[in-house]
């Protein structure tokens, strides 16, 4: 398989197999899987209510899935709730971004993490400390360290929200939709940060509906329809056109690696 | 002018809401001074206030967190009965058989008692809005009707008294208090202690190399919360205990009263009683996990649990806590009568959301502070007693408190409207 041929002999940071998820009687997610692999970025692409955002909030924690295999590196995982993701070094910039609004920027980036002096008690001034040091090198202009996030704009709360993700170490990153709420410069600004954390190693799911948003960022799209699979393909090996048509018609091109939710033939 | 005022209140960084709300404060205590010809600014008055606000301002540092994670406590006011007649029971019907009248474990027993119910049914109540998903409202409106049945139940509706004496102390009356040594001793430890922490906070602050406030600000704040400390304490002991009941507490002992002594009341027991749990719970607020999780939880509650906050876990503790909480209020009420009867408490459900929302708690969730309900708790009793005073009917009583409670409410929005907070 060509997606394979390029890693081949490395372990998979994350290998997804036949996840399953169902909300009553709809199936969300039918049998997908998807992998990515160390200093990768990976875009997830289909339609509103395709299911991607499920799928990956399986991974993050958010979604128990009902049957289906996680391993990272290699290592089958069980991840029940967003505390086991976060130990598995998986974090996620949710396109809510999932901040407590009447709260500041620390608080925010360290929520479930706090720092804490001896005797138990919060040390707010090293968070806000690290929080200083973090934004620095993310938004060298973020100067509201103490307003409740509610205050900032959507750039920089974006910032933050991407701050609590990359400070804890993370090894895989998800985005969903990072890029929906900003205007052009900070989207420029997130793709070049997806550049250097994919230097550092960092496998990154990219999940969005736009394909404009992912495809010149992404080593490989998967792309699902109705809850499946319709295929994954190396960027190189498909044009955007035919990804679009993966997304709209669940067609696969010849460049790509088939999954159970293409059509069948040219029907 | 106003820009100047407006600008150095900046540099001291003091919270302008909490500036409103000790200036509504003030006009109230000052309109009502003048509508009784100066009886109601006396230390006399002043220090009743003080004692009479006190078991509804716990109950309010504990309706904070329940409204800032969105929910809501109707039962206090019926669990405080319950909890009061219980205490009561205990303490004139079962402990004086097994261990002898005036027993000094009595007292001790029963506030843990009651300690021990309160958080048990908190977090029963808790547990039913967490974990089984029924609204706080409607498992606490259940729980008024409940505990309410349950407080007349104790003892078939009977009053018990009188309480055990050192139990009363609790209360606040006469000899529930420090006297004046003792008073200004606290004033002295608790002046040092806000000092400190303050400098101390600076430093930390500095040593961070984050910018801090001018030094003569700091130096200003200072001044304030110990001219505050002082002045409160000045007027509790200001306030004489009358000659003859005095002198029943010389004889009491044994003693008889020196002639021409006059004995000051000081700051009341109950009061303090407040200060400790204002202070704890500042603390669990501002400085530890869980506090942290009730605010996050108040501000989205999605993202707290994103975040890994067990919230339904979380409301088992609030709920837990408030119970708690509400049990300390019994105490003191029943304390400050001298008996329990069943309908002790009733109507203060509604005093203490009423101060916790006076006090700037917003009930979309998220924000709200332990000195704001307590401030809100003051107000309210301050409405209440000088309009007693003043002679208004209690008709036109309920009508002027529930005018104010819409009208602060509608303030505070239009004060976040204007601020963007």
């Amino acid at each position: 398989m060509t997606t394979q041929a390029s890693h081949s002999g490395q372990t998979p940071l994350v290998e997804m197999e036949d996840i399953h998820i169902a909300f009553g009687g709809v199936k969300a997610v039918d049998g997908v899987d998807v992998d990515l692999y160390p200093g990768e970025v990976v875009g997830l692409l289909g339609h509103n209510g395709a299911g991607k955002s499920t799928l990956i909030k399986t991974l993050s924690g958010a979604y128990r899935r009902d049957s289906g295999s996680i391993r990272i590196n290699g290592q089958e995982v069980a991840i029940e709730n967003p505390r086991d993701a976060r130990r598995h070094n998986i974090e996620t910039i949710y396109q809510t971004l999932a901040l407590a609004d009447n709260l500041d920027a620390a608080s925010n980036i360290f929520l479930g993490r706090e720092l804490v002096s001896t005797g138990g008690f919060l040390d707010d001034d090293r968070m806000e400390a690290e929080t200083r040091k973090i934004m620095n090198r993310l938004n060298p202009n973020f100067e509201k360290f103490s307003a409740p996030v509610k205050a900032l704009s959507g750039g920089q709360r974006q910032s933050v929200a991407i701050a609590r993700a990359i400070y804890f170490d993370a090894r895989v990153l998800i985005m969903d939709e990072p890029t929906a709420a900003l205007g052009p410069q900070e989207t420029a600004q997130v793709a070049e940060l997806i550049k250097q954390l994919k230097s550092d190693g960092i496998g990154i799911f990219l999940i969005s509906h736009d394909i404009h948003d992912v495809f010149d960022l992404a080593d490989r799209v998967s792309v699902m329809k109705n809850g499946q699979l319709v295929g994954s393909a190396r960027t190189e090996d498909v044009t955007k056109d035919e990804v679009l048509g993966m997304i709209i018609l669940g067609k696969c091109p010849p460049g790509a690696t088939p999954g159970p939710g293409a059509l069948d033939g040219d029907s | 002018m106003r820009e100047t005022l407006s600008r150095s209140f900046r540099t001291l960084q003091i919270d302008t809401r909490l500036l409103g709300m000790i200036a509504a404060l003030l006009i109230v205590w000052v309109v009502f001074d003048l509508l009784t010809d100066g009886r109601f600014l006396t230390p006399r008055n002043l220090f009743n206030l003080s004692v009479q606000t006190a078991s509804v301002a716990v109950m309010a540092t504990g309706m904070v967190f329940i409204i800032v994670t969105r929910h809501i406590d109707l039962s206090v006011g019926a669990l405080l009965g319950f909890i009061g007649m219980t205490i009561g029971w205990l303490q004139v019907q079962v402990l004086p058989d097994l261990l002898g009248i005036g027993h000094p474990a009595i007292w001790i027993i029963t506030v843990f008692v009651g300690a021990l119910i309160g958080a048990a049914v908190g977090a029963v109540q808790g547990y039913v809005i967490g974990y089984l998903a029924v609204p706080a409202f409607i498992v606490t409106l259940g729980g008024l009707l409940v505990w309410r049945g349950a407080a007349w139940w104790v003892t078939s509706g009977q009053t018990v008294a009188p309480l055990d004496s050192t139990f009363t102390l609790l209360g606040g009356g006469a000899e529930g208090t420090l006297g004046a040594t003792w008073s200004w001793l606290l004033a002295a430890v608790c002046s040092l202690a806000a000092v400190v922490l303050l400098f101390l906070s600076r430093k930390r602050k500095s040593d961070h190399g984050f910018t801090v406030k001018p030094f003569i600000a700091d130096i200003v704040l200072a001044g304030l919360f110990v001219a505050v400390i002082f002045g409160f304490t000045a007027v509790m002991n200001a306030y004489a205990i009358p000659a003859r009941a005095a002198a029943r507490m010389f004889e009491a002992r044994g003693e008889t009263m020196p002639e021409g002594l006059v004995l000051a009341h000081g700051i009341a027991i109950p009061v303090i009683i407040v200060l400790v749990v204002a202070t704890v719970m500042t603390v669990i607020a501002k400085r530890t996990r869980f506090g942290r999780y009730v605010f996050a939880t108040g501000g989205n509650p999605d993202a707290a649990e994103l975040a890994g906050v067990n919230t339904k876990l979380l409301t088992v503790k609030v709920f837990a806590l408030m119970g708690f909480l509400t049990a300390i209020a019994a105490v003191i009420a029943s304390a400050r009568l001298r008996s329990a009867a069943n309908d002790l408490g009733t109507l203060d459900e509604l005093r203490v959301i009423a101060a916790a929302v006076i006090g700037g708690t917003a009930l979309s969730g998220g924000i709200g502070t332990i000195y704001g309900a307590i401030l809100g708790a003051v107000v309210m009793q301050s409405l209440q007693s000088g309009m007693a005073m003043v002679g208004v009917d209690a008709p036109l009583q309920s009508i002027v408190v529930g005018v104010v409670l819409v009208l602060a409410v509608l303030a505070d929005i239009i004060y976040r409207r204007r601020t963007g907070d």
